[in-house]
């Protein structure tokens, strides 16, 4: 428990040091939410129908982008074969980074999400449908990426191949997040079907991504 | 099968095969083609363009069995190393995209007098597109990780984390959206189409198939040689 902590703590300083954590995702996310009335005209109603998706693509963008240094730094100063060689089994290791970058990139967008619905005029009512979304979901979003960073090491251009192999797979958290972002206001139940799913994929992508990624991984070190 | 999975006894082996293949082929189309166009029935409401099914149906079923055919090679190859394998997966990929990208045109050609336009995002069409992509992704790990196992091994990944989830995002698009018309051949009921109509359509997917053997065999038949010719000069350097 304590090596899993360790590890997870590391990549958090990492992130908190070296400028990649919390607040350049804030930012990223920022200029996707300032750049979208700016495509599509500043007609409000049309924003406020619109926010719950417009939201989602932004943090998809925004673990996309940060997605590929999650091995990356590791890779090139050999931390990461030393991971490999250690105690801790490797699909371990890759949900520590995965849980690190869940930490600095997911949650605070899920929980910046409110604030940016309001500068896209989304109405009071589906405020909490959209933090509780981003929430369960961008989980899933970080273990995909994970298959997704294992898988391109050390290749290069390997952010182009990147989001060509994982933008497909987030499909589904893409289209149960927006529905559980917007179809709801359905009265006080909140755990929508849309939202049960998305739990589903979170918890699924848990368990099996790590397998895939970890397998990546090694395959690299042959 | 692990006597069959040596590449030189594949060679002869698919040598062998490769001309009776090519003319079944050949056969099963001249006969598809004629039934489907000659002898089945103009729809009632579609007119002739309900022929295009005959081209847009088989091509789409064609596409997810090439997938599958390429998740089951990856699956044996990460299970027991055969390179044979490897070559199944590599060589089906670039087959299996265009069959996609067939049944994606064709069912845009069909779309544009049926529905009135060449694309709709509907649940079908959007996870045959992001089966298309799938195809793509997996391409470029072949073209862009130059060891050849190393590739080997990370496409086989990457075949499989798609094979899951191909049927997670055909339902998650269902839900989303959808316009095309539901399963009508493989129902519990059974086909839900006149016989008319359902025969040149099996025997068009029969020539698909037998289509994609012949592709295929050719495809791993190349891969096998160019490897060969890999290290010929690999030892020539070396030498």
């Amino acid at each position: 428990m304590n090596q899993l902590r360790a590890l997870i703590g590391r990549d958090l300083v990492l992130a908190y040091r070296l400028g990649g954590g919390a607040g350049t995702a804030i930012g990223f996310f920022l200029v996707v939410v300032t750049l979208m009335p700016l495509g599509l005209g500043p007609d409000s109603a049309l924003l406020s129908r619109i926010a719950p998706g417009a939201i989602w693509i932004a943090l998809l963008l925004a673990v996309l982008l940060s997605i590929d240094r999650m091995f990356l730094a590791d890779y090139e100063d050999g931390s990461l074969e030393l991971m490999l060689l250690g105690p801790v089994s490797l699909e371990l290791v890759v949900i520590c980074k995965t849980l690190a970058h869940w930490l600095t990139t997911g949650l605070p967008l899920a929980l910046a999400a409110p604030a940016f619905g309001i500068l896209l005029n989304i109405s009071p009512d589906a405020i909490a449908p959209l933090v509780l979304s981003t929430l369960i979901g961008s989980p899933a979003l970080s273990f995909m990426g994970a298959i997704g960073a294992a898988v391109t090491l050390g290749v290069r251009r390997g952010g182009l191949l990147l989001s060509l192999l994982i933008l497909p797979l987030y499909v589904p958290v893409l289209i149960f997040g927006v529905s559980a972002a917007s179809g709801l206001g359905a009265g006080p139940d909140i755990a929508t079907p849309s939202l049960l799913v998305l739990a589903a994929l979170s918890l699924a992508t848990l368990v099996l991504c790590p397998l895939a990624a970890a397998a990546a991984i090694r395959s690299h070190y042959v | 099968m692990q006597r069959y999975a040596n590449p030189t006894r594949f060679m002869s082996l698919s040598g062998a095969v490769l001309p009776w293949a090519i003319g079944a082929t050949a056969i099963l189309f001249a006969t598809g083609l004629y039934l489907a166009l000659v002898t089945a029935p103009a729809d009632y409401q579609q007119g002739e363009t309900v022929r295009i099914m005959f081209i847009h149906v088989p091509a789409a079923w064609t596409a997810l069995f090439v997938y599958t055919v390429m998740a089951g090679a990856s699956a044996v190859a990460m299970i027991w190393r055969h390179p044979l394998a490897d070559v199944a997966a590599k060589s089906a990929a670039p087959i299996g995209a265009c069959f996609t990208f067939l049944a994606l045109a064709t069912g845009s050609l069909w779309g544009k007098p049926m529905w009135g336009t060449w694309w709709v995002w509907d649940a079908r069409l959007t996870s045959v597109l992001v089966l298309f992509l799938l195809y793509l992704g997996y391409i470029a790990i072949w073209q862009t990780i130059e060891d050849p196992h190393r590739a080997a091994r990370i496409a086989a990944i990457v075949a499989l984390v798609g094979f899951v989830n191909v049927p997670i995002i055909k339902f998650s698009v269902e839900w989303w959206n959808s316009l095309h018309q539901p399963a009508s051949v493989l129902r519990m009921d059974g086909p839900a189409i006149h016989s008319s109509i359902l025969v040149p359509l099996l025997v068009m997917a029969v020539a698909y198939s037998a289509l994609f053997l012949v592709l295929h065999l050719i495809a791993m038949r190349s891969e096998i040689l160019r490897r060969r010719v890999r290290t010929l000069q690999l030892a020539r350097l070396e030498a």
